[in-house]
């Protein structure tokens, strides 16, 4: 039960739900950067939310399975292919042992997930199977996918209808993969937003800002206007979080990913809205990206309305899947409701 | 207890006791973590310090709607029953082997202080410092407690790698390096012991609040712990 990388892709990641509960220790969460798209692949071939699978940077990874497998691709889009096939996007692929998986280059956005029936199966390091570069912690040694790494499945049931045909459904990868880059980002003004000028408190909201080339799952960093205070601030390091929105001393934003430090010293203009942090995972440099003022209860509105639809979608696919492949239902990881 | 509380994200608040750093208002904020950790409120997951304020995160689906007020309430609970001390305070001894190659920066710290590098090592090792907060990277304490003489600005130029165990000044503070890591402070020592190893429990050598006092050790005796260690 392993699946082979043959070519590593650009950058390609262990994640899972991420590692919540060792903040106070310096660890930060990691976890999927666009966490929805992994969930659904996940669901797509039958596996409990915060199953294990791969998560792809611009360019995918070349994939041979030692073993049957039920695979699903979802996130930004990217050419998929079984041995030479083309397989779809948003939906359960079968796939035979010895046969070769290749996702290609992403056509838009910057990341997309691949979930294995019965998940990656590595070691969890503090509870989580995510690896965070940045931090150099997690399965892999904490490092990305190298050609040559072995990578074990969790052993499932036997005798699943891996001979079946490709389903006739997929997933609607809409609002789960938004390609309209031009829709603003959600963001609630930070602590330090008021000691911005005037004129650099318009900016942030009227211009767009254009994702850098050095941004990572630390943070995206957006090239703009320059951002200036009306004096200088005094900070001392505090808590950060993913979609916080610092202002360095260069006065070019930097908006926190998964990856984003525990604490940190520069000044916080703002916080995305955590129910557009799938499209900030989806900013690939050289996109431009605005922003549209909103309110804590706005952004927690959209985000319950969002993970009630996430369930809802979660909870269909898993009947499908288990009608089309034969699943146990109770092996399905689907959760009381 | 005085403090602010304000939602940085949807899963998350800030409770500010202060805008300094300061060893009073730190013990503030452990002691607020404590109580937070004793009250165990549903659905929060992270309580992390830092050196005048504590993150507070939770999960938004479990927790109640009202976790401002019950974390006004476990802390005011807190000040009234003037339980500010942890139920037991041990300190932390940390092996430090001082100059040479482990200490590169020992007499340019010196020179700054105008002290001999002997003086500093002597000031360094009478301290009792508090683990402020980790953070930078995984297990990176941040003590306070630093001889005031001994504090100088970082380096210009950080180096890009700074080995695993380095123990260093920067500003008024000093601290260790779990791993190797860039870094702008000042190398003064080193210490075979391990910060943080992710399969030990606790992964952590130093936790928030700790104290922590170092030791001075030779080469040979660093060659035996880095050994024993292994």
């Amino acid at each position: 039960m392993t699946i082979d990388a043959i070519k590593p892709g650009l950058l390609t990641t262990l994640q899972d739900a991420g590692r919540p509960g060792f903040a106070h220790l310096g660890v930060g969460r990691s976890g999927a950067f666009d966490a929805p798209a992994l969930r659904i692949a996940n669901a797509l071939c039958g596996n409990l939310a915060d199953a294990c699978g791969l998560e792809i940077t611009l360019r995918g990874p070349t994939l041979r399975f030692n073993t049957d497998a039920l695979v699903a691709v979802t996130g930004a889009p990217l050419p998929v292919t079984v041995d030479g096939r083309d397989a779809p996007m948003w939906a359960p692929v079968p796939v035979r042992a010895g046969a070769t998986l290749a996702l290609g280059a992403l056509r838009g956005g910057c990341r997309s997930y691949l979930a294995v029936r019965g998940g990656i199966d590595v070691q969890p390091v503090l509870g989580s199977r995510s690896v965070d570069v940045n931090a150099a912690l997690g399965p892999l040694d904490g490092r990305a996918l190298r050609a040559g790494d072995r990578l074990p499945v969790a052993a499932t049931e036997a005798g699943l209808k891996y001979t079946a045909t490709l389903p006739k459904w997929r997933v609607d990868p809409r609002p789960w993969f938004d390609d309209d880059t031009a829709q603003p980002l959600r963001m609630m003004r930070g602590a330090h937003f008021e000691h911005l000028t005037e004129t650099s408190r318009n900016e942030l909201f009227l211009h767009a800002f254009d994702v850098a080339p050095e941004s990572n799952r630390v943070g995206i960093r957006l090239a703009g206007p320059t951002l200036e205070w009306q004096a200088p601030l005094e900070m001392i390091s505090e808590g950060c979080v993913p979609g916080l929105l610092q202002l360095p001393p260069s006065g070019q934003p930097i908006a926190f990913g998964p990856e984003c430090p525990v604490s940190g010293g520069y000044p916080r203009i703002g916080h995305i809205a955590a129910v557009d942090l799938p499209r900030l995972a989806q900013c690939r440099p050289g996109d431009a990206v605005r922003f549209r003022a909103c309110t804590l209860a706005e952004a927690m509105d959209a985000l319950h309305i969002r993970a009630q639809s996430l369930t809802r979608l979660e909870a269909m696919i898993r009947r499908r899947v288990t009608d089309d492949f034969g699943f146990d239902h109770d092996e399905t990881g689907a959760t009381p409701e | 207890m005085d403090f602010t509380l304000e939602a940085i994200s949807e899963d998350a608040l800030l409770l500010r006791f202060g805008d300094r750093i300061d060893a009073a208002i730190n013990a503030r904020v452990h002691a607020a973590a404590r109580t937070l950790r004793t009250a165990a409120l549903p659905g929060v997951v992270d309580i992390a310090p830092a050196f005048a304020s504590l993150l507070v995160r939770f999960e938004v689906v479990s927790a109640t709607t009202s976790l401002d007020a019950a974390i006004r309430d476990a802390i005011g609970q807190e000040t009234a029953a003037v339980q500010t001390t942890p139920d037991t305070i041990s300190v932390i001894e940390i092996p430090v082997c001082y100059g040479g190659e482990y200490g590169p920066d020992l007499e340019a710290v010196a020179t700054h202080a105008g002290l001999s590098p002997e003086t500093v090592i002597a000031r360094h090792v009478a301290g009792e410092y508090t683990v402020a907060m980790l953070g930078f990277a995984p297990g990176f304490p941040y003590l306070l407690g630093l001889h005031p003489g001994l504090t100088l600005p970082r380096r210009a130029t950080p180096r890009t790698r700074v080995p695993a165990g380095s123990v260093a000044i920067g500003g008024a503070q000093t601290g260790i390096y779990p791993r190797e890591l860039p870094g702008g402070w000042h190398l003064v020592g080193r210490t075979p012991q391990a910060l943080f190893a992710p399969t030990r429990h606790p992964p952590a050598l130093l936790a928030p609040g700790d104290r922590v006092r170092f030791r001075a050790i030779d080469r040979a005796e660093f060659a035996a712990l880095a050994g024993a260690a292994a």
